[in-house]
């Protein structure tokens, strides 16, 4: 059978698996449709959550990210999996025993103040709406490439499965289809990964494969990598090129922001116990660990991989797969020295670095850009990261099944991570901004009619940032961990540790880490492009580490404001007990 | 009794964060360059600690946490129904 028939099979049937699953696992109360129920088992929330946190970006996008950036990827195996650490260690437990709905709902209820609440729900509502986008990217991404469908009937079809689940089935539906989305999205990350790693070092297990040897020699795959890089003008790949402070502040901003998302806090309200949230950050962990510890072998295999099955062949004889992402716009080649021979080394192989594609062929039959060719440099191959792990297989020439299986686990990633967000923007306007300030008067009927029509209508939205996908995404990923790490954490650490921190201080902290945190990045990412750049940047932290300084900077002003206003209420101090108390 | 509690619990924190700590920002960071003058295998130790080290530590210090908290729970627990 031919790969995209496989591949028709392969995403059906883990669709009707999907529906099946949501209409087993129906929500009938807000209880349910909130926190299934409290309910679930410490290895399924383990999974599930896992799966909401694993998005599109993980699978597709991180390998292929790692495989160019060497080293310097480190921070965003490091920084979204020690998150983890924070998050059961600091957070978990307490929030669980504060037993409610919503992250809002504790920031409201700590600080005593519907205004924190509102900040809360405001920081909420644009952190997870930046990570739809990303996610429904990725769906039009596979749905182009693996199925050759149209891009918005991609995400068409992919918002019509998630609406069919997230509504019906709210957290109860999601979290039992989480755990079937993790199931596959493990496994075919899993498939390739130990397939290459036997084809390239022997070794099957892909976290040993990449520190063995390569097969029938004695050089060290990591030595071998080390060396093309350099050859080809790329820095060497076991190696940073950015500074130590730059790497020690992104990496923390994605830590303190992991642990600030509250898609993923809001999975530990659903199990039974106390001790069941520090056991399933624990199993969420371990299941996160196996594709974050594959992941960078993934890396160092495609790069390799990529560099010697392109360089200096012919273009005529190009491999199939390098002509597929080239007719969707996602590889390009522009033959600089005439030579019909391809050539990657570093650099830009463009001016303008992204391609624009005209309708005409070259002489070698290659697709031909509108760009100059930019000749400071003797590179050839325009590459799109995020292709990495969805070429691999191709790359590796393995089965057509494996390339089927790799489609459907970047869907089961995308739509796991989209409904997982869906469902915290619409329970923070049903609950927090309905319920709990502005129509306080509503039943808990309405109340589930209502987290029902906001799943819908963000759906919807998710759905028009696929279709329509704002050029921005991939500066605003940046922002979604800066300001959860610059606002959403700090304020739960301090309510649950520090107990004189009244709602002046809070609300003042919060605020003023979103503003410095913003101003920072939309100063750099938006409006001074140009001044985007080490010298310039405030200690050499760049706009992806500042979350942390923002971090800082909201601890600081809280601390100093509290003093000035009187001690939270006692109820206040009581419910901190009653929380710190398992 | 639950100051005890409480008090316990920060001392566990802090050790375990302190590990958190050095395994991530110490080995993979800021001391990563110097580790990779070693080379265990294929792997250099700091390019090891960055991209697969700091990993299996912070699993195992989940689990470490979840194992003294159980245990401090029970041992709280007990002696409230001692009073009793």
């Amino acid at each position: 059978m031919d790969t995209q028939v496989l591949t028709y099979i392969f995403v059906g049937l883990s669709f009707a698996l999907y529906i099946g699953i949501a209409i087993w696992s129906r929500a009938s109360s807000t209880n349910e449709f909130y926190i299934a129920g409290k309910g679930v088992h410490p290895v399924a929330n383990g999974m599930a959550t896992a799966a909401d946190w694993m998005s599109a970006a993980s699978f597709i996008s991180m390998a292929g990210l790692i495989a160019f950036l060497g080293k310097d990827g480190s921070v965003y195996l490091m920084g979204w999996t020690g998150g983890y650490v924070l998050l059961a260690l600091l957070l978990a437990p307490y929030l669980r025993k504060f037993g409610q709905y919503t992250v809002p709902d504790f920031i409201g209820a700590r600080y005593y103040s519907n205004a924190a609440r509102l900040v809360a729900v405001i920081c909420l509502i644009f952190v997870s709406f930046t990570y739809v986008a990303g996610q429904m990217r990725g769906v039009g991404i596979v749905f182009s490439r693996f199925l050759e469908v149209d891009i918005n009937l991609g995400v068409i079809i992919g918002m019509c499965i998630v609406f069919f689940y997230a509504v019906l089935g709210g957290m109860k539906g999601i979290t039992y289809t989480q755990v079937a989305q993790y199931c596959v999205l493990i496994f075919a990350y899993l498939v390739p990964a130990i397939f290459i790693s036997i084809l390239m070092t022997g070794n099957p297990i892909p976290q040993l494969g990449f520190g063995d040897t390569l097969v029938n020699s004695d050089v060290y795959l990591l030595d071998k990598l080390d060396k093309v890089t350099t050859e080809l003008g790329f820095n060497a790949y076991t190696e940073n090129t950015k500074s130590t402070i730059d790497i020690f502040c992104i990496t923390a901003a994605l830590m303190f922001g992991t642990a600030g998302l509250p898609h993923v806090i809001v999975r530990f309200f659903t199990v039974p116990r106390v001790s069941d949230a520090r056991k399933s950050a624990g199993y969420a962990l371990i299941f996160i660990a196996i594709l974050y510890s594959t992941a960078p072998a993934v890396s160092a295999f495609a790069r390799m991989n990529f560099i010697d099955s392109v360089q200096e062949v012919q273009y005529k004889e190009a491999p199939s797969w390098f002509k597929n992402w080239e007719n969707i716009g996602l590889i390009a080649w522009k033959d600089k020295n005439n030579d019909e021979l391809i050539q990657y080394s570093s650099g830009n192989a463009l001016e303008g670095v992204k391609p624009d594609f005209n309708n005409g062929r070259g002489l070698s039959g290659e697709r031909l850009v509108n760009n100059n060719s930019d000749l400071s440099n003797s590179n050839e191959v325009y590459i799109d990261r995020d292709i990495m792990v969805l070429a691999n297989p191709e790359i590796a020439q393995l089965p057509g099944w494996v390339v089927a299986l790799v489609a459907a686990g970047a869907l089961a990633a995308a739509l796991s991570t989209a409904a997982g967000l869906l469902l915290v923007i619409s329970a923070s306007i049903s609950h927090d901004l309905l319920k709990k300030t502005f129509m306080t008067q509503i039943t808990e009927k309405q109340e589930l009619f209502y987290a029902r029509c906001s799943a819908a209508v963000a759906i919807f939205i998710a759905g028009l940032f696929g279709i329509y996908p704002p050029g921005f995404v991939a500066q605003v990923v940046a922002f979604a961990f800066g300001l959860a790490a610059a606002t959403i954490f700090p304020a739960l650490l301090m309510g649950i540790f520090y107990k004189r921190l009244n709602k002046e201080g809070a609300i003042a902290g919060m605020l003023s880490g979103l503003v410095i945190t913003s101003a920072y990045i939309i100063n750099y990412k938006f409006i001074n492009v140009h001044l985007n750049s080490a010298d310039n940047w405030f200690l050499g932290i760049s706009p992806e580490g500042f979350g942390f300084i923002g971090m800082i900077v909201n601890f600081f002003v809280a601390f100093s404001i509290c003093y000035f206003f009187k001690k939270p209420p006692k109820s206040v101090d009581q419910m901190v007990d009653s929380i710190r108390n398992p | 009794m639950q100051k005890n509690y409480w008090r316990s619990n920060l001392k566990i924190l802090s050790i375990l964060l302190s590990i958190w700590f050095i395994v991530s920002f110490g080995f993979g960071i800021i001391w990563s360059d110097s580790l990779d003058q070693l080379q265990i295998g294929g792997f250099k130790l700091g390019f090891w600690f960055a991209q697969q080290g700091s990993i299996y530590f912070f699993v195992i210090l989940i689990f470490i946490y979840i194992y003294l908290m159980n245990r401090l729970d029970k041992k709280y627990k007990d002696k409230s129904e001692e009073k009793l």
